[in-house]
């Protein structure tokens, strides 16, 4: 078994009521250092109020090579947007 | 909005308040949010879990009056909108339900008690849909109505509510457009397809004001809801609004809004209009609107007739998982 540190992914939620975004990763023992590691590595200068950290490991990606599978087919539904139906300014907003 | 008569623990003076209380109550004064593992009164994450809850629940079952449509649309543009729209709602129920979720209730207890009657959902959707015009009277009214309660609700005080506020209301633009975009071209059509617009504005228009719930003087839950600010306005107050921005989207489509006493107010800078029968609104919310037991039914048999699939895909999971496992044994 190897005794390198896992890595871990971390996530900072900015300012209040927004959602956490991810903003890189480090190496910790436990989740409990993986915090105090983020918080020394990525809220030095009072980016966050929050701190989510998830071993990489346990997230799973879609692979970049399914990108034309998974998104092309919104592209042909441009009636998903608003702006696709013309409504008279007289109508107010809308 | 589609949450109506969301019961709330009944309001306390300051000095009932304990310290964790009021420095609670000081947070939101403050427009802080709220997070799900911060500590809250067992009152605020009660009402919510009722108060998201039954919005969740609107948004799944107010797909069904819609659905009923989708094979019947009159153009494959229109069939294609009407489906990205229904999915939309679905997805605007997820959103919810796990904002929901953050309360600490499960997925399966918030279903149970929709299915047991124990949680409501919005009365408007208790009503059938007759007509294509209906889709018009729907998007224009329904989520126009619900956008009106929507756009307010981004500023509430719990962080996974706003946040999932913050994406619906992205989204229901296209909403009330497309609605808007179907009567409009009702009303430019021949006289039966405009008596049909009208038809549907007839039938609508005071299920629709009655979306905001009871009364101000007949509201007994609003106080400690808005000073929790999980409710940002009060029913009449946004029923007014709805009424003074839809009265001259149905003159611009030359349509007649169902209320003879409907007036413009020129000192109030609103119109007068009449309430809705809200006997009819206290009958529809107990269960005896025209469609009750046939939207519940219809929910109830999709959860029963899906219980082999998602037990499958479990199984299924739970298997693929035990063969890694054992994969990782034989290498070890």
């Amino acid at each position: 078994m190897s005794s390198e540190w896992p890595l871990w992914e971390i996530f900072i939620r900015g300012q209040h009521g927004l959602n956490h975004r991810h903003v890189g990763s480090l190496h910790a023992p436990d989740a409990e250092m993986a915090i105090r590691n983020a918080r020394d590595v990525y809220t030095r200068r009072n980016e966050g109020v929050s701190i989510w950290v998830v071993r990489s490991n346990d997230i799973t990606a879609s692979s970049p090579s399914e990108k034309g599978p998974l998104y092309d087919p919104s592209n042909s539904k441009v009636y998903r947007h608003p702006t696709f139906f013309d409504i008279p300014d007289e109508v107010g907003h809308m | 909005m589609y949450a109506q008569m969301v019961k709330s623990e009944g309001s306390k003076s300051r000095d009932e308040m304990t310290p964790e209380e009021i420095a609670f109550q000081e947070r939101i004064d403050r427009n802080e949010k709220i997070e799900p593992k911060e500590w809250m009164p067992e009152g605020y994450r009660k009402t919510l879990i009722r108060q998201i809850g039954q919005h969740a629940h609107s948004e799944i079952v107010g797909q069904l009056p819609e659905g009923n449509w989708i094979t019947r649309a009159p153009t494959l543009e229109r069939k294609a909108i009407l489906l990205a729209k229904v999915q939309d709602e679905a997805g605007h129920g997820l959103y919810l339900y796990c904002a929901a979720e953050t309360l600490g209730v499960s997925r399966d207890e918030l279903l149970e008690k929709l299915h047991s009657g124990n949680m409501k959902y919005s009365s408007i959707f208790n009503y059938p849909t007759l007509t294509w015009a209906d889709m018009g009277a729907v998007g224009w009214l329904v989520d126009g109505a619900a956008i009106m309660n929507q756009v307010p609700l981004q500023r509430t005080s719990y962080g996974p509510y706003s946040r999932a506020m913050i994406r619906i209301c992205k989204e229901e633009s296209f909403h009330q457009r497309q609605g808007y975009d179907i009567m409009m071209k009702m009303c430019a059509g021949t006289p039966e397809q405009k008596a049909m617009a009208q038809d549907a504005l007839n039938r609508f228009w005071y299920p629709a004001l009655m979306m905001f719930g009871p009364s101000d003087k007949d509201s007994v839950h609003s106080a400690q809801s808005m000073a929790w600010k999980i409710k940002m306005n009060t029913n009449d107050e946004l029923r007014q609004k709805f009424v003074d921005q839809t009265v001259p989207q149905a003159e611009y489509l030359g349509l007649t809004v169902p209320d003879p006493d409907l007036k413009w107010n020129e000192e109030k800078g609103g119109y007068d209009f009449s309430e809705p029968d809200w006997s009819e609104f206290f009958a529809v919310i107990a269960g005896n609107g025209p469609c009750n037991a046939e939207r519940l039914g219809a929910r109830v048999k999709a959860w029963e007739d899906g219980a082999w699939f998602r037990d499958g895909l479990m199984a299924h999971a739970a298997k693929a998982d035990e063969r890694a496992r054992a994969a990782r044994h034989a290498a070890e």
